[in-house]
């Protein structure tokens, strides 16, 4: 056990992508929990006074419009981000799952309707049917990601249907048939197991995107709202001061390929080491 | 055909479910509730939901939008007036993008694992992490603030059009890179190309005759699928460099609910993207003939 344990770090650590992925990830995670103490000001506090101040020893990424500042706004907007790669990846994932495995354990007509559903989320490209599913449920960031969930978990659905049918016919799931296990527990306990490598990797290469498509409504003004310190946002805010003030957008978006390179790296890595024939393609 | 039915019928089913009263869109607050339900009746608001969706739809094929709410005017000639910007930044991304991507696709398969192939790789992986509305404001800053060699925004000349466009292509590159490189990558393994080694031909002709006219059928396809993303990027860049395209149009009848034009574009790039797809499964069949057999075998 503890050779296998062996083993398996040291494949981990052999991973150049896995490696600077996770350590990219660890400080992203570590400057979200720890905010409090490494944002000098509170990332709401206004000073007029110090409007569109250069970066310098007190305001490290300078101040914004309000006088706020830049760095603790950023530090602050990595929560954001975590937050919304949490809920999107879980939503995306439940969602996906949950179809995937009844369109091929059931086949038939279950199969052929929610495959329909997935075509059709395939049809309008990803960007602009979120855009009209926010237009519906309304502005907001939690809306936002659930909106882009609703879009991004076809690609889980697919993969996850195409692995259950190909394991439906396998011995050992018509062995728990034979016990007279009920299709949830089929489904649950027999075949799902067997698609958990392929859907780690799948999670962490999506991640990444729900991030991006995420922030870019933010940018739009359609998801995080002021006076949250959501990096599109804070981007948004930029472009508009670009000319008096161009770190306002230089450093949120800094913060974000940051983030999302990690994610990126750590995803390909995974897949190197969960998956490896899916490294060929 | 079935599917492009079904995106009006939940386009329009969208639209209708949104919260708030439609006729408050058209009239101030002041006006009574009388003038209110006279208005909806007018407008058709105030018949059940098949009725307004058959309406819609007969007049969509008569190429009638409805009007818009917010200006005022007939979305049909709203969009006309936006589509040529759009056209001409997704045209040009388009073409500039495979124009570059293309050759540094096939460089990197051949060279597989060189200098060269590590690097655009590895490049193109940091450029999927870099958003391209980020990417647009770097763009801005460098060009147009601390050099002043381009305009930040607005849409006068060809000079607007040069930060645009270079943001979509630099951010769309990555990706149809990485495709081309895999699929010439698959080509070398196919048994023709063995074949055509072992016949003793140099490697100029196989690489010409070979694989550069299988590569072709990617190319097709890759022209009909980027268009639809194209056109969703589309609608980030406008908002950078305030052009006025369709992009922008969308956008801002989403914040103020103008529910004709939102439903008239969303249909449109719906519409567009069936077609393109649709497009690209024939071309593929034309060109590859083991996909028609496999086609014509299948449910299609």
């Amino acid at each position: 056990m503890s050779n296998k344990f062996k083993e398996t770090v040291h494949e981990c650590w052999k991973n150049k992508n896995f490696m600077i992925g996770f350590v990219i990830l660890l400080s992203v995670i570590l400057v979200a929990i720890f905010a409090d103490f490494i944002a000098p000001y509170d990332y709401a506090q206004q000073n007029v006074g110090d409007r569109f101040e250069k970066p310098s020893g007190d305001f490290w990424f300078g101040t914004d419009e309000l006088g706020r500042d830049m760095f603790s706004r950023v530090v602050y907007g990595s929560r954001i981000a975590l937050w919304v790669a949490f809920l999107g990846g879980s939503l995306q994932l439940v969602i996906g799952v949950a179809v995937g495995l009844a369109c091929g354990f059931f086949g038939k007509w279950v199969d052929r309707v929610l495959s329909f559903m997935t075509d059709l989320t395939w049809c309008i490209p990803g960007t602009i049917l979120a855009l009209a599913v926010v237009t519906l449920i309304g502005k907001g960031l939690t809306n936002t990601v659930i909106a882009i969930s609703l879009v991004a978990w076809a690609s889980y659905a697919r993969t996850v249907r195409a692995k259950t049918l190909s394991l439906k016919n396998m011995a050992f799931v018509e062995t728990g048939k034979a016990f007279g296990e009920s299709n949830f527990s089929l489904m649950v306990r027999y075949i799902l197991p067997n698609i958990i490598p392929s859907l780690i990797v799948m999670v962490s290469l999506n991640l990444p995107g729900t991030i991006m498509s995420t922030t870019t409504l933010s940018f739009l003004g359609l998801g995080s709202q002021p006076p949250s310190p959501d990096w599109g946002l804070a981007i948004s805010k930029g472009i508009e001061n670009i000319s008096r003030a161009p770190w306002l957008s230089i450093f949120p978006g800094l913060a974000l390929v940051y983030t999302t390179f990690g994610f990126n790296l750590l995803g390909e890595g995974l897949r190197d080491l969960l998956d490896p024939h899916m490294k060929s393609q | 055909m079935v599917l492009v039915i079904c995106v009006s019928f939940l386009v329009f089913s969208l639209m209708y479910m949104m919260p708030g009263d439609p006729v408050d869109m058209v009239v101030d607050r002041k006006v009574s509730l009388e003038r209110k339900a006279e208005i909806a009746h007018e407008l058709g608001y105030d018949q059940p939901f098949f009725t307004q969706y058959k309406n819609w739809v007969k007049g969509v094929i008569h190429g009638d939008f409805g009007r818009s709410t917010r200006y005022k005017s007939d979305v049909w000639d709203l969009m006309g007036a936006r589509i040529p910007y759009s056209l001409k930044l997704c045209g040009w991304s388009l073409v500039i993008e495979l124009l570059i991507a293309l050759p540094l696709g096939l460089l990197c398969a051949m060279k597989k694992d060189g200098f060269f192939d590590r690097f655009t790789v590895n490049f193109s992986l940091l450029m999927t992490a870099v958003p391209a509305f980020w990417l647009g404001a770097l763009f801005i800053l460098l060009f147009a603030v601390k050099l002043g060699w381009l305009p930040i925004s607005g849409y006068s000349g060809i000079k607007n059009y040069i930060l645009p466009v270079a943001t979509t292509v630099l951010s769309g590159m990555g990706g149809t890179l990485r495709i081309t490189k895999t699929e010439v990558l698959e080509v070398f393994n196919e048994k023709y190309v063995t074949t055509a080694y072992a016949k003793g031909l140099p490697k100029r002709t196989v690489m010409i005759k070979h694989v550069l006219r299988n590569a072709l059928v990617l190319v097709t396809t890759l022209v009909f699928m980027s268009i639809p993303w194209l056109i969703s990027g589309a609608v980030v860049i406008e908002k950078i460099f305030g052009l006025p395209g369709m992009g922008n149009l969308l956008l801002n009848s989403i914040i103020v609910q103008d529910m004709p034009v939102v439903q008239a574009v969303l249909l449109l790039i719906a519409i567009l993207t069936v077609i393109c797809n649709l497009i690209s499964d024939i071309v593929m069949g034309i060109l590859d003939p083991r996909i028609r057999v496999s086609l014509s075998g299948g449910d299609n």
